[in-house]
């Protein structure tokens, strides 16, 4: 299994619209590959069809091996959503360790395992504060937090960086390629089109159709801009 | 496993947040005892009247039924004025052998309270009439026997008369015959309320805990914290069972307290066990439970929600009992037959009111208990719609 996501012509319809327009999309083992496109364009849609949150009209999804949606494999794959979702009148602690619960870390793990993101995203002096008095960029981290509990394989995060100061985010990316060299797999969306170039391989979703995907370089190259944020603004130029 | 971290993690949540617990906890006790010192103060109607040339022993008589206050006037137009400007609820004028009377009737209990406090005050002075008239016939019985002695004596002639028939013929009121009151449920002062209350008691719980229990998972939605909830391996059915043990909890202990506030606070008498009005209660509770997390998942928001809860209460106030429905179409008694606190209330009923045992409501406990399975069932499968495994 080298793939731990393969999407293969996935249509997913709303009534009438169509959201996502024969989707293909592969994430090899150890690869970080960013997901990019306005806004509308079917991103988180992709992600939750692809853990088995939305059901696909047609088309089909393995995540891990497994054909979505699957309920066990969810225990190793690592969901941050857009919103925080968070227990709010819980302290952050809690949080992480109801999470922990629900993901099936052993009791002894527990307390390893709360120590070790709250590490990564910094927040090991706030964990026994309720989630309410935090500021947005520390619930945004608590949220990044329970995506990483349980040694996932696979991180399907939804714009992790919103809200995030420039050293965090720079730490949150070194400890992704830290995770990456131990053979975990990254999906990201991401508003900042910095970021996207530090992916391996980079989609362009527009009007639910994957219109480019490969190594930012190969994509500047083959548009002739110097960033991925000219590569995005000038395909949907071009598709519009 | 999963289900008792829920549970442990709903429970924290609902401890931690003081006001809504004291809402869960308190609100009952005070809309109970409201509902109470209300239907307490509705039992005694009383009626002030106007009288205007009313015979003296009809006023008297008047004067002494309960509730009946008169005040003598000398003119009749005066007497309505005084109707008119609120002052009294009704006016008495006798001429010519007729009582024509005037009732306010803003209130049909004091009207008819007024036209029995007459006719009753009207028999009795027949009745004094019939007495005196008696007396007086008996005072010349005696007289006229007196006389005949005399005139025997002078006539030489015997005429037994006993000592002591005089005293025997004074006026002695006749014995009233006494009645004994005994109440089979309550004593005399059992009212109105009394005969709703297993069905109130019902239907608080109901409310109540659809309340709380229709905002509980519809805050986890609106909070996103559902879908991040799904996107574990937890399974549907756990976290619908962590919701329903958690919220069961608090819920049974609210039941308790309306119980314990109804009984022992309202002072309302429960001919059988209270152990099987506690259990009925709680059966209640987890209905209404299950049926506002069915809800909840259907409400796009807490305005939506709100909006269930009329839909919900009005017709379990209407049709599960608290108007009699036997007189009412049939189809009403099909749409009582689907409502659970039909069942709760007649339950209630039989243990509160009349004492009877397990085997005259098993049915309606085995009805409850079905609605609870196919609510629970029904949430189970809803939640498909947040993860389709």
């Amino acid at each position: 299994m080298n793939n731990f996501i393969e999407i293969h012509n996935l249509v997913k319809k709303y009534g009438k619209q169509t959201i996502l327009n024969n989707v293909d999309l592969t994430l090899k083992k150890g690869e970080i590959i960013g997901l990019i496109g306005p806004s509308g364009a079917g991103k988180t849609t992709t992600i939750k069809t692809a853990l088995g949150m939305e059901k696909a009209d047609s088309g089909s999804a393995l995540v891990l091996g497994k054909q979505m949606p699957n309920r066990k494999i969810l225990g190793e794959i690592g969901y941050m959503a857009q919103s925080d979702a968070l227990y709010t009148s819980l302290t952050g602690a809690e949080n992480l360790e109801f999470f922990c619960e629900m993901k099936g870390v052993a009791k002894k793990d527990i307390a390893e395992q709360i120590e070790y993101v709250s590490e990564v995203v910094d927040l090991t002096d706030a964990l026994d504060k309720y989630v309410k008095e935090y500021s947005g960029g520390m619930m945004r981290r608590l949220s990044l937090a329970i995506a990483l509990l349980s040694y996932p394989k696979l991180l399907v995060l939804d714009e992790p960086t919103v809200g995030i100061d420039p050293a965090l985010r720079r730490k949150i990316w070194h400890e992704l390629n830290n995770l990456r060299s131990q053979g975990c797999s990254v999906l990201i969306t991401t508003h900042v089109m910095d970021e996207a170039e530090k992916t391996d391989r980079v989609a362009l979703l527009l009007h639910g159709e994957i219109i480019a995907f490969d190594h930012p370089q190969v994509l500047e190259q083959n548009y002739g801009v110097p960033t991925i944020e000219d590569v995005f603004l000038k395909a949907e130029q071009k598709e519009g | 496993m999963r289900v008792t971290a829920i549970v442990k993690k709903v429970l924290k949540e609902l401890f931690r947040d003081k006001r809504t617990l004291a809402m869960i906890f308190l609100a009952p006790i005070l809309v109970l005892w409201l509902m109470n010192v209300m239907f307490a103060s509705n039992s005694s109607t009383s009626a002030k009247l106007a009288v205007v040339d009313v015979p003296h022993q009809v006023n008297k008589n008047l004067d002494k039924v309960d509730h009946v206050s008169i005040k003598k006037y000398t003119d009749r137009t005066q007497a309505k004025k005084k109707l008119k400007q609120n002052k009294i609820d009704g006016v008495i004028y006798y001429h010519h052998n007729k009582y024509y009377v005037d009732y306010a009737n803003t209130d049909s209990s004091q009207t008819a309270l007024t036209k029995q406090a007459l006719k009753v005050a009207i028999t009795g002075q027949s009745i004094t009439k019939m007495k005196t008239a008696l007396t007086q016939s008996q005072k010349q019985l005696v007289k006229l026997s007196k006389q005949l002695a005399i005139v025997a004596q002078k006539n030489g002639m015997q005429v037994p008369t006993k000592p002591g028939t005089q005293k025997k013929t004074k006026p002695k009121k006749a014995k009233k015959a006494k009645i004994i009151n005994k109440y089979h449920y309550g004593n005399s002062d059992t009212g109105f309320f009394n005969k709703i209350v297993p069905i109130l008691i019902a239907f608080f719980i109901f409310l109540f805990v659809f309340l709380i229990s229709g905002m509980a998972l519809l805050k986890e939605r609106t909070t996103g914290t559902l879908d991040r909830l799904l996107a574990t391996p937890v399974k549907r059915s756990e976290i619908i069972y962590g919701y329903m043990i958690s919220y069961g909890i608090i819920a049974v202990i609210q039941s308790i307290i309306i119980i314990v506030v109804t009984i022992w606070l309202l002072n309302i008498e429960v001919a059988g066990n209270v152990m099987w009005v506690i259990l009925i209660s709680i059966l209640v509770a987890m209905v209404a439970l299950a049926f506002g997390f069915l809800l909840s998942t259907i409400a796009e928001s807490e305005f939506q929600m709100m909006q269930f809860i009329p839909l919900v209460a009005v017709p379990q106030i209407f049709f599960s009992g608290i108007i009699p429905l036997d007189s009412m179409a049939n189809w009403v008694s099909y749409l009582g037959k689907i409502l659970p606190l039909t069942y709760a209330g007649d339950a209630l009923n039989q243990v509160i009111l009349y004492g009877r045992g397990f085997e005259s409501f098993a049915g309606d406990m085995l009805a409850l208990l079905i609605f609870i399975v196919v609510l629970v069932a029904l949430n189970i499968v809803g939640l498909k719609r947040y993860r389709k495994v």
